[in-house]
């Protein structure tokens, strides 16, 4: 890779270019957009946070003591939605993405510079009218908003909801979009598809999820709403509509949806390992197309939640076959995470923590989503602690922990600063306990029998109330593993040490301009000559079989 | 300017370049070229792909009503037809004619722009515009007449619940509903709920569409586009299409359906 000149600092960055609120507000530069976003973002957590402690404090006795349980449902419904629909899906493209996709593939910004700001707007429009809804009185049907109880009998504020979610929804599909003609026609010279860093390809997968599947969770939404408005539609069975049918068409976007929640933080991590361990990345090809793989497949498995909603058997076979085929991809990518590690020099920096973390805990949550998928198991499980802890495993523990590691991993290039590295690692083990104590107790309260989105339980369980107790410690542990970080990046936004361009001596492409970027990220275009995650040159490779690696140091 | 000579023909196969090379030569410094491209070739290719990916997920958006229309015409056959038949297909054929013709105005705009010819492009436009309304009116009158027979489903509109007369054998008031052997009204309900979830979706769409001609238009007479930029009206173009091949779906899925389900039913 070519050098490029970097401004030494003080210089002109997109942060300092232009000051004032209105600058921000009306801005199209995709790293400032990337800001809004994590503002927002972090907004949407710290408020889906606050239930998710009311939830973990009701559970701590077997009866109901802090509230009732019409409000019980309300907390677990808004926890649900506002973390995946407003926290989640957008985590990690919106933010990382945002910031990264065009720096990594050395363009100025995204195609639609304006298209971005609105996504954004569009995003806030939403979630406001969601809170609002939640203040004006909640929502009790829970995430997967199941007709006919949102339709017909639930007494609580599902069309503003429903509505909030709608209009947020578009924000993906235009951050999706964006991502996809980007990539698409916006390459510096020589970035040839197999250069584009991993991190491309997983949000270039995520983005076919996106503009696939969230007009269908959209318009399924929207006929939910009129439902109620009409008193009649195409769910009711009292005009002949199938309530089935409703979840047919959640989960065909709602099962992908998982996979734009993790795919995503699937490229940080390939980063972050390759990086971390200073190697070529183990089987770049094939983690690049499993995750088109996952992409694909993850449209055909929706069925797996349904087992037990009275789909035809013959289906309910497919669907656990192919829920089968859709964990291979998922396992070449841990497999090559994994053999990536294996004779890198690998140094444990806090987003390395992460990365390893996430490997983890993802396995755990990806082998688990095995036992759902298999029909014998699943009815068993179905509506447990199990799910709870299946999806949690993957979406804490993969995304979250995904997001944090690119979090801290980017940080030096967004703000310029530096932060606090034995903090940063404190923390990242602090969370890392926390919530495997908040988790690993949910399996085998599943296993016994817990219900999930229930507030009480038999009193003379001794063995689910010891659980359950353990969960709620984690959670605080937990709680405060993500307090930390958030003190401290605040922190380090005046504080930190000043970053330089390339602080980890990386090959990245967004490590060869200066740390913050200029307004335009790069001041001449680059030109790509080589791979990505090229660490030694060539003569200090030897090929081992078939395979070619870094000559072990001193050799 | 090449762009006022008459008989200026765009070359229509020009050669793509490919992002390596484009980016070195040819400096365009076309005062519509957004900073963040390198030239007015790649900001129209942008341009164009992004308005493809923006009609595969309009695809996917009434992919779910096509969904739910055809597993409960498969259930209903025959409250399918009932209602199918009581729409009026007269007006639904010259509403097809309109767009299609709309779609014909539409390309000739986007050709007239390519090639420079300002007044001709404006008026193609305005046609189009035109047409478009048109068939948004004649959309209104249907809608209307299924007010007045009151076959709106459940209770959208606040006073007029679906309640619409049925017809007795021999009865051949053309307001009222001819149920076909085997139909049940609630059903019906369901076909108009689809009905009017899928047209009042495509009808949303055409104000859309109308919105951005309109905007065209005046970019248009303000001269804006010439040969080299015309992407805008292309692109708007490609949606105009795609709206206008969406109800040459709708059409016979709604239109036509009872006459061929009667055969069939006997
Ligand atoms: C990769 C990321 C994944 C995420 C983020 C994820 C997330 C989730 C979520 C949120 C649910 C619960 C939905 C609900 O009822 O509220 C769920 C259930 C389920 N998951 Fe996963 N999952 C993932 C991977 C997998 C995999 C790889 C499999 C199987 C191969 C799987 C199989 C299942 C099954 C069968 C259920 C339904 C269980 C039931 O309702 O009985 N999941 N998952
Ligand atoms: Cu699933």
């Amino acid at each position: 890779m070519e050098e490029f000149e970097t401004p030494k600092p003080p210089h002109t960055n997109y942060i300092n270019a232009e000051y004032g609120l209105k600058s921000w507000l009306l801005t199209r530069d995709h790293k400032r957009i990337a800001l809004l976003y994590l503002g927002a973002i972090s907004f949407y957590f710290f408020i889906g946070s606050l239930y998710a402690m009311a939830i973990r404090l009701e559970l701590l006795t077997p009866q109901a003591d802090l509230v009732q349980s019409s409000t019980y449902n309300k907390m677990f419904t808004q926890h649900g939605i506002i973390m995946v629909f407003f926290f989640l899906i957008p985590a990690i493209p919106a933010t990382l993405g945002n910031f990264l996709v065009p720096m990594m593939i050395g363009a100025k910004d995204l195609a639609f510079p304006r298209i971005n700001l609105l996504s954004w707007y569009i995003y806030m429009v939403g979630g406001l009218i969601t809170i609002y809804a939640l203040l004006a009185g909640g929502v009790d049907t829970g995430w997967t908003f199941y007709v006919p109880y949102s339709t017909t009998f639930s007494n609580s504020y599902v069309i503003a909801t429903g509505v909030g979610i709608f209009i947020s929804g578009f924000s993906s599909i235009l951050t999706g979009l964006n991502f996809i003609v980007t990539i698409h026609t916006m390459r510096a010279p020589g970035m040839t598809w197999f250069r584009l860093p991993l991190f491309i390809w997983a949000h270039y997968a995520t983005s076919l999820i996106m503009i696939l599947g969230t007009p269908v969770v959209a318009v399924t939404i929207l006929l939910v709403a009129l439902e109620r408005l009409a008193h009649i539609g195409i769910f009711d069975p009292a005009a002949g509509g199938d309530p089935i049918l409703f979840q047919h068409l959640f989960w065909f976007y709602s099962h992908p949806a998982v996979y734009i929640m993790v795919l995503p933080a699937m490229g940080v991590v390939s980063e972050l390992i390759a990086n971390f361990s200073r190697k070529n990345i183990f089987g770049y090809k094939f983690i690049a197309f499993s995750s088109l793989a996952i992409a694909v497949f993850g449209f055909l498995v929706w069925g797996h939640h349904l087992f037990v909603s009275g789909q035809s058997v013959y289906a309910g076979m497919i669907f656990s076959f192919l829920s089968f085929a859709v964990a291979i991809p998922s396992a070449i990518k841990v497999f090559n995470w994994t053999a990536t590690l294996y004779k890198g020099s690998i140094s444990y920096d806090t987003p390395m923590l992460y990365a390893l973390g996430f490997i983890g805990l993802f396995t755990i949550g990806g082998m688990t989503g095995l036992f759902l998928a298999s029909l014998a198991t699943d009815v068993h499980l179905s509506d447990t602690y199990f799910i709870v802890a299946h999806f949690h495993y993957i979406m804490v523990g993969g995304t979250l922990l995904a997001y944090l590691g690119g979090l801290h991993y980017w940080w030096p290039k967004i703000s310029g600063r530096m932060y606090p590295e034995g903090w940063g690692r404190f923390s990242a083990l602090v969370v890392f306990v926390g919530f495997n104590l908040t988790f690993s107790p949910q399996f085998v309260l599943g296993y016994m029998g817990m219900p999930r989105r229930y507030h009480t339980y038999p009193a003379d369980m001794v063995s689910w109330q010891v659980l359950h107790v353990l969960s709620t410690a984690g959670a605080s542990i937990l709680g405060v593993g993500l307090l930390i970080p958030l003190c401290y990046l605040v922190w380090s936004m005046r504080y930190g040490p000043i970053a330089a361009a390339n602080p980890w001596n990386l090959p990245g492409l967004e490590w060869q301009t200066a740390s913050p970027p200029p307004t335009e990220n790069f001041l001449t275009t680059p030109v790509v000559t080589t791979e990505a995650y090229q660490f030694a040159a060539p003569e200090h490779k030897e090929v081992v079989g078939k395979f070619e690696r870094q000559k072990p140091a001193g050799t | 300017m090449i762009c006022l000579e008459a008989g200026y023909r765009p070359p229509l196969n020009r050669k793509r370049t490919t992002l390596t090379e484009g980016l070195t030569h040819e400096p365009t410094t076309h005062r519509a070229l957004q900073h963040h491209f390198e030239n007015m070739e790649q900001q129209r290719e942008a341009g164009t792909l992004g308005m493809w990916v923006f009609l595969v997920t309009e695809l996917m958006f009434f992919g779910g009503l096509f969904l739910a229309y055809t597993i409960y015409r498969y259930q209903y056959p025959a409250a399918f037809a009932t209602a199918s038949n009581h729409l009026d297909i007269r007006l639904g054929g010259v509403n097809t004619v309109v767009l299609i013709v709309s779609s014909f105005t539409m390309a000739m705009a986007v050709f007239s722009t390519q090639l420079g010819r300002r007044r001709n492009s404006v008026i193609y436009l305005l046609l189009t515009i035109v047409l478009g309304m048109t068939f948004l009116g004649i959309k209104a009158v249907e809608y209307h007449d299924k007010y007045v027979d009151s076959l709106i489903p459940g209770q959208l509109i606040p006073g007029r619940p679906f309640n619409p007369a049925v017809a007795k054998p021999g009865d051949t008031d053309p307001h009222k509903l001819h149920l076909v052997e085997g139909a049940n009204v609630r059903n019906v309900e369901l076909f108009y709920w689809i009905y009017f979830a899928m047209t009042g979706l495509h009808a949303l769409h055409m104000i859309i569409g109308i919105g951005l001609l309109i905007v065209l238009t005046i970019m248009a007479g303000r001269g804006r586009f010439g040969p080299e930029y015309h992407a805008p009206v292309e692109i708007s173009g490609l949606y105009w299409h795609f709206v206008d091949i969406i109800w040459i779906f709708l059409f016979p899925l709604l239109y036509l359906l009872g006459r061929h389900l009667e055969g069939h039913l006997g």
